[in-house]
């Protein structure tokens, strides 16, 4: 059973410290003023930081070793002296919100020696969650992020989206992904994937997990179709996490811009489909996807998503039921609509995810409307990721498995 | 383009909508370029009191569209920029009615005179994004040739299409003519006097539940100078005119200082009608379509032809921001001051619970 050996040592390959709380996603982002904005107000409390060691010091101005208790206490003075309860413990806790991006600064009596002797106390983890967290409040409420044209909000999807995902596909769907060395570095890429699940979740997750896994902490845009956006909240929650219509137009600004796009050809027929047809992938559609990647020259990267079909195994579809709520199908699964909301919560199903290597387009440019190009491309796409499915079911015996 | 006179700066300039803000402005703009002889202000109505003294360089004739015929041939008139158009009906002014008489038949009694007018060589016609109608279909960003794909329900958003309409149908019958069509995004800045400038000066802002679309502003500012250019220089063709970069609707209530109250959306159109026979504010169907749908437009075309990059939404906002700071609810100083509060707080708090032993 090589199989389960290389499912045992790639179940955790999924960092567990993944990027949240330590990263720096506005820098990465370049939108460099919230970091800026998140580190000012957390400074004035800084120099009254004294009899105590301060661990995470970011205080820039050299006081060293001050072994009393009444140094440079300007600014927070004030303010403490405001609050007159235990100047001492905030005198103590008064640390910056963020790494150290100052030379670090401590009291007297330190034992520890000088360094970004940060995390060894739980305490100052903690601490510099609650600031940060804070200073993410107080950017939110002062509206100082960015958004680009399509609505995508960087620093909400890392502080909010990615985490919650997070929790989604490393602990309860226990996913494994491999082949992400083929996702492209830089440059524009379209990755293209199988659907299903019945609620769109596998989306979610490829974004998601691509992010954590991809050395360039890439974002994938996804592609939906317009009833996402016909619904409120949902079409909110979409753009802002990157997401946008299916339509030529949005994928090739995209892939022109250089983004790593993901798309679902087989749209509703792939989620919709019915448990019995599981893993059997639908017919891809015009091949709109592919006529994109051909005009802008960018490389497809196929990709197979093994688990997404038990979390709502669609055992029947009531139609009429579905015309009149004008969905494009109702499912009905061995919890839905039977348990009421409790029905919503997914099936733990295991599962896989494999990049394959990328199909080179650029030197079919000048057939971006040559149908037979087209459609010869988007069944290689499709075969591939129908074979990758294939030997991933084998690899995962057990769809509920460990 | 240009037989029968030199390309470049026109002589004589007609304006319509002198009446009106944009119109005023444009038209002392134009009177105080070296280039122009001569700029007329063509409005039925007289200007505001406190328009008039910056109308001092511009000839005034108070005169209906439909008699505009006569005027462009007897004074040998180069160009005719037409701004008269009205964005929401007002109540005080004969409604919706009014607005469609002004806007649509408005036009096309300007085009018919223009037609006829032998030594016209340039028309500038200000229209709107609302040009590329609203759908859940439409692309993100618009481009020039991005066509509607359903026609907008809001009044304005209608009389645009049409408008857009028969310039079209003007470009085939006088292709010697010079035809500039501007597709302005809403107007910002800090003296700029529109019905999206008074929905962000209010403090409590309505917006629509569960929405939150991306917006675009362009400032007054740099809507005059691309007018400007287009009568002085040559640039025939349709372009998108609007500040680089996007602010969401939540993002720019909230850099505002002023607070979000959500409103569900079906029912919305009838209660802003009701708001509106009250005599509060003039939101239209156009304004709940732009809040469900949000408009963003691609200004490369722009920049290419005219060699100018208006500045970016962010920047016109906050623009407005600076003039209309009298209803700020939350400021930013408030926030980071509350912010360092609670971190504070708890600070006190962890230390004191890790101390008790």
């Amino acid at each position: 059973m090589s199989a389960a050996e290389e499912r045992g040592d790639a179940r955790y390959d999924v960092p567990l410290t993944v990027p949240g709380p330590d990263a720096e996603p506005a820098r990465r982002n370049g939108h460099r003023r919230a970091a800026a904005a998140a580190a000012e107000p957390t400074m004035k409390a800084a120099p009254a930081a004294s009899d105590e060691p301060d661990t995470s010091a970011d205080e820039p101005a050299p006081a060293p070793r001050t072994g009393d208790a009444v140094p440079n206490k300007p600014v927070a003075k004030k303010a403490m002296a405001k609050k007159a309860v235990a100047k001492k413990a905030v005198a103590r806790k008064a640390v910056a919100g963020k790494p150290a991006d100052g030379p670090a600064e401590r009291g007297a009596g330190d034992l520890t020696p000088p360094g970004p002797a940060v995390a060894d106390r739980p305490g100052d983890h903690w601490d510099r969650k609650v600031a940060k967290g804070l200073a993410f409040l107080r950017r939110r409420l002062a509206g100082d992020y960015e958004v680009d044209e399509f609505g995508f909000d960087p620093d909400l999807t890392d502080a909010v989206f990615h985490p919650l995902v997070r929790l989604l596909y490393r602990d309860w769907f226990r996913t494994e992904v491999s082949g992400v060395e083929h996702v492209p570095a830089e440059g524009a890429g379209l990755v293209v994937g199988n659907h299903s699940g019945t609620v769109a979740l596998d989306a979610l997750v490829l974004a998601t997990a691509l992010h954590d896994r991809h050395p360039e902490r890439r974002y994938l845009r996804l592609l939906g179709a317009d009833l996402v956006f016909r619904m409120p909240v949902v079409s909110e929650i979409a753009r802002k996490t990157g997401g946008t219509v299916a339509c030529n137009p949005d994928a090739e600004r995209l892939l022109g811009n250089g983004e790593l796009v993901g798309v679902f050809p087989e749209g509703f027929k792939g989620v919709g489909k019915l448990y019995a047809d599981r893993y059997k992938l639908q017919r891809f559609g015009r091949g709109g996807f592919v006529s994109a990647a051909l005009r802008t020259g960018t490389p497809i990267v196929p990709v197979a998503i093994v688990g997404g079909e038990e979390i709502y195994p669609m055992l029947a579809d009531i139609k009429p039921l579905a015309r009149l709520l004008k969905l494009p199908y109702f499912p009905v699964t061995p919890t839905f609509p039977w348990l009421g909301p409790l029905g919503m919560v997914p099936l733990p199903s295991k599962w896989l995810i494999e990049f394959c290597p990328p199909i080179p387009t650029a030197h079919l440019r000048d057939s971006a409307d040559d149908p037979l190009v087209v459609f010869n491309l988007a069944d290689q796409v499709r075969e591939t990721i129908q074979q990758t499915l294939h030997r991933l079911l084998e690899r995962r015996p057990d769809p509920f498995g460990p | 383009m240009t037989p029968g006179g030199t390309p470049g700066a026109p002589g004589v300039v007609v304006v319509t909508g002198v009446g009106r803000y944009l119109g005023a402005h444009v038209a002392a703009r134009l009177a105080a370029d070296p280039r122009i002889d001569r700029v007329i202000g063509v409005d039925p109505a007289s200007p505001n009191p406190e328009l008039a003294d910056l109308l001092s360089g511009v000839e005034r004739v108070r005169l209906d569209l439909d008699s505009l015929g006569g005027l462009l041939v007897d004074l040998d008139v180069d160009a005719v920029v037409h701004l008269a158009l009205v964005t929401a009906p007002d109540p005080q002014q004969g409604g919706r009615a009014a607005m469609k008489e002004q806007n649509v038949i408005g036009t096309m009694q300007l085009l018919a005179a223009c037609q006829r007018a032998p030594r016209l060589r340039k028309l500038v016609v200000r229209s709107s994004t609302a040009a590329y109608g609203v759908s859940f279909r439409d692309p993100a960003v618009f481009t020039e040739e991005t066509e509607p794909r359903e026609v907008p329900r809001g009044g304005f958003g209608r009389d645009i299409l049409d408008i857009e309409g028969y310039v079209r149908g003007f470009r085939r019958r006088r292709p010697d003519v010079t035809a500039t069509v501007l597709r302005f995004a809403p107007f910002i800045g800090s003296t700029a006097d529109t019905t999206l400038t008074r929905y962000f000066a209010q403090p409590v802002v309505p917006t629509v539940f569960g929405r939150d679309p991306r917006l675009q502003f362009v400032h007054f500012d740099d809507a005059l100078e691309v007018l400007h250019r287009s009568v002085a220089e040559d640039h025939a063709g349709t372009y998108n005119v609007a500040g680089p970069g996007v602010l969401s609707l939540s993002q720019a209530i909230r850099r505002a200082g002023r607070v979000a109250m959500p409103v569900l959306e079906p029912g919305l159109a009838g209660v802003a009608a009701i708001a509106r026979s009250m005599g509060f504010g003039r939101y239209g169907l156009d304004q709940v379509d732009l809040f469900v749908h949000g408009r963003v437009v691609d200004t490369t075309r722009l920049e290419r032809e005219y060699g100018f990059t208006p500045r970016s939404t962010a920047a016109a906002f906050d623009d407005f921001i600076r003039a209309h700071h009298g209803g700020v609810v939350v400021t930013r100083d408030q926030l980071a001051t509350a912010e360092q509060l609670v971190l504070e707080g708890i600070r006190q708090v962890r230390a004191a619970v890790r101390e008790r032993p």
